[in-house]
């Protein structure tokens, strides 16, 4: 056992420099990724150890990252690139639905395309406008896209090497505001996420069901419910596609009743997909309507204001009140 | 040596070996290929030729949903790819079905896209041909990727990449550009300029002084070529390919050429131009030109033209017969080539839309 305590940053690091040890086909580019290191220093010290060939800054522009990345992976490599910021990486929102999700479709399975395309994302972290987007629904609608989120130490490492070697594009979304949570990992153990939806905490009361950054707020708001004699389960949904419908809705039929927390806004979300495919088959287990804690339908705030817009325990635990618990 | 304008700047002139009357002329950087080549382009243009037209017609017949014609654009065409070796890729536009042929791909599997059947027919590895692009200059940034492994991996292999003129407005052609530039990738970006975007004409496009000086803010040669003389472009574009090959980085060529014909069938070019527009460019037409060259250098006997008569025959007759059968194609597909493993969602969906057919044919 090799447990060492670090940050989901620097797990993210680690994933990506064992990757890249692995497996000399692996190259990481991106704006601010080479000597910097990254804005969020996810790729510090890669090109100092693998070389200006294998870690790389490109020009500033988003399409031609992610469309040089789809050549390169057409032509036998395994790239990863990074989007600085989630609302930064809209410029290449074409290559991503017109050509990474479609190739091996539109060549009936004759070019795969094995390239992960890192996106820190999400508010919380006190950025001015265009820092702080929940773009994950962007992609989870678009057929033939793999999309997955870390809300763990453990797991950023894991879906970060499972996601490199991948065979189809990853959309790999960063929750920024855990980057700088600690935990103690053991690197060595890695369990395959992708697909798979993960019980956080069990609980008989209800279901609260989220991913990335809104995980640890409703692991908080379990506990506070657990000190009011309330027991809430957590699901930590983390691949968003491919959806683990199994596992989600196994946790709902085992208390009935569920909360969805997300920080994005809820309108036609991933939220609001979960709540429908949840509805549609676990209906006849339901004791109250799905409730939703989310973002409003509104640009995201500035820093002095974006509390009011992230799903808070007080607001999992109203949601939770709501459930209808009168009537069992 | 060199100052920046003499190494970036285009020709004042496009470049032009062959003019419209066959007549050869002196260029101080491109000489005339030789006869052999010349033959070879002769009986690939009169394919390209046959090519087009047929698969015109096979749209008035209902075989193809749609043909963007490249008719008298076959120069640009032919010599997109015969100044290609084995191991280099092509990254064609949805005009460059002939471009493909020229390749070597089966002309069934290239019309795929235009029949209907499937997106792309063909394995984009098999000649190094990628899948043909409808979203405008959206091809550019994969074709410097594919130069930059090919790079990083120690292979000399060049990419044509072949763009419209519409598609130089496009952002992803100037990020290409300076991608390329900045990496050094060998790409010869091939923009055929038909002086329309459907009914959009240059002048509405671009203020630039030619499409090939876009090059210049990138810091990537331009040269410029008539897109109606093959003996020109194969000059020109052959050298682009050499440069990228010798390590010189990217290059940029415009061709000069007309759409003669509307942007497909589905287009009424009458809407936005004159027919006195469209009469001079048919009399510049790209096989006429080198027919007459190769007939006044007594090259073109009777064997060499039946040759290139039996090749557009032979296409056209493919073209026909392979089309001619409505194409079996198979809903189950359709869920197939999405990821490399299958999803439950998927296979419910898959499994829904077999118990639907399976209702509609009890």
């Amino acid at each position: 056992m090799t447990h060492v305590k670090i940050s989901m940053a620097q797990a993210l690091n680690q994933a990506l420099r064992d990757a890249m040890k692995a497996d000399d086909t692996v190259m990481m580019f991106g704006e601010d990724v080479g000597a910097l290191g990254g804005v969020f220093r996810i790729t510090d010290g890669l090109t100092a150890e693998f070389g200006e060939n294998r870690c790389f800054d490109t020009p500033l522009a988003e399409s031609g990252i992610v469309g040089m990345a789809v050549g390169m992976a057409m032509n036998g490599l395994r790239p990863v690139v990074e989007m600085q910021f989630d609302a930064f990486g809209y410029p290449a929102f074409e290559q991503v639905v017109s050509h990474v999700a479609k190739m091996r479709n539109r060549t009936r399975g004759r070019v795969e395309l094995p390239m992960v395309i890192r996106i820190p994302y999400g508010g919380g972290i006190g950025g001015v406008e265009h820092h702080s987007d929940s773009s994950e629904s962007y992609f989870a609608h678009t057929p033939g896209l793999t999309v997955v989120t870390p809300a763990t130490v453990a797991d950023a490492y894991a879906l970060l090497r499972q996601a490199i070697e991948y065979p189809d594009p990853v959309v790999f979304m960063e929750p920024k505001k855990l980057y700088w949570a600690k935990e103690e990992v053991d690197l060595t153990e890695v369990q395959p996420g992708i697909g798979t939806a993960v019980v956080r905490r069990e609980g008989a009361d209800a279901t609260l069901i989220a991913y990335g950054p809104s995980v640890p707020v409703a692991l908080e708001a379990a506990e506070a419910a657990a000190a009011e004699g309330r027991q809430l389960a957590v699901v930590d949904v983390r691949s968003l596609v491919p959806f683990d419908d199994e596992t989600v809705c196994a946790a709902v039929r085992r208390t009935g009743r569920a909360v969805v927390v997300a920080e994005a806004s809820g309108f036609a979300s991933v939220s609001s997909e979960i709540v429908a495919r949840v509805t549609e088959k676990c209906f006849h287990s339901l004791a109250a309507p799905i409730r939703r804690v989310t973002g409003f339908d509104i640009p995201f705030p500035p820093p002095k204001l974006e509390k009011h817009q992230l799903p808070s325990v007080d607001r999992i635990l109203d949601a939770v009140d709501d459930l209808q618990w009168e009537d069992s | 040596m060199n100052s920046v304008e003499e190494r970036l700047l285009p020709s004042a002139e496009p470049v032009r070996l062959l003019d419209q009357n066959g007549v050869p002329h002196d260029h101080p950087s491109y000489r005339l290929p030789d006869r052999e080549t010349l033959l070879d382009g002769y009986a690939q243009l009169i394919r390209g030729r046959r090519f087009n037209d047929q698969a015109s017609a096979l749209v008035r017949q209902g075989r193809l949903a749609v043909y963007p014609s490249s008719h008298g654009q076959e120069a640009c065409q032919i010599a997109a790819t015969m100044v290609l070796r084995e191991g280099d890729w092509l990254f064609p536009t949805y005009r460059d079905s002939v471009s493909i042929v020229s390749r070597g791909v089966d002309p069934i599997d290239t019309l795929t896209l235009l029949r209907g059947d499937w997106h792309s027919g063909y394995d984009p590895y098999d000649r190094k041909v990628a899948p043909q692009s409808t979203p405008l200059a959206t091809q550019l940034p994969h074709a410097v990727g594919v130069a930059h492994a090919a790079r990083l991996k120690g292979e000399d292999t060049v990419v044509m990449a072949l763009v419209g003129d519409g598609g130089t407005s496009e952002g992803d052609f100037h990020e290409a550009l300076n991608f390329a530039a900045v990496f050094h990738a060998p790409v010869v970006f091939f923009i055929q300029n038909n002086e329309y975007a459907i009914s959009v004409p240059l002048a509405k496009q671009s203020a630039a002084p030619s499409l090939a000086h876009k090059g210049i803010g990138y810091g990537v040669p331009g040269e410029r070529a008539d897109g109606n003389d093959l003996a020109g472009l194969l000059a020109v574009l052959g050298q682009a390919v050499a440069k990228a090959r010798a390590g010189e980085g990217p290059q940029l060529v415009e061709a000069h050429t007309y759409r003669v014909q509307a942007h497909t069938n589905a287009d009424d070019a009458t809407r936005y131009r004159q027919d006195d527009e469209v009469t001079p460019w048919l009399d510049r037409d790209p096989i006429k030109r080198l027919e007459t060259y190769l007939n006044h250098q007594g090259w073109l006997d009777d064997d060499v033209k039946q040759r290139a008569d039996a090749g557009a025959v032979q296409v056209a007759e493919r073209l026909r017969e392979g089309l001619m059968p409505e194409p079996e194609v198979d809903p189950a597909e359709l869920f197939a080539h999405l990821y490399a493993g299958e999803t439950q969602q998927l296979r419910e969906q898959a499994a829904f839309l077999r118990d639907e057919l399976a209702r509609e044919e009890a």
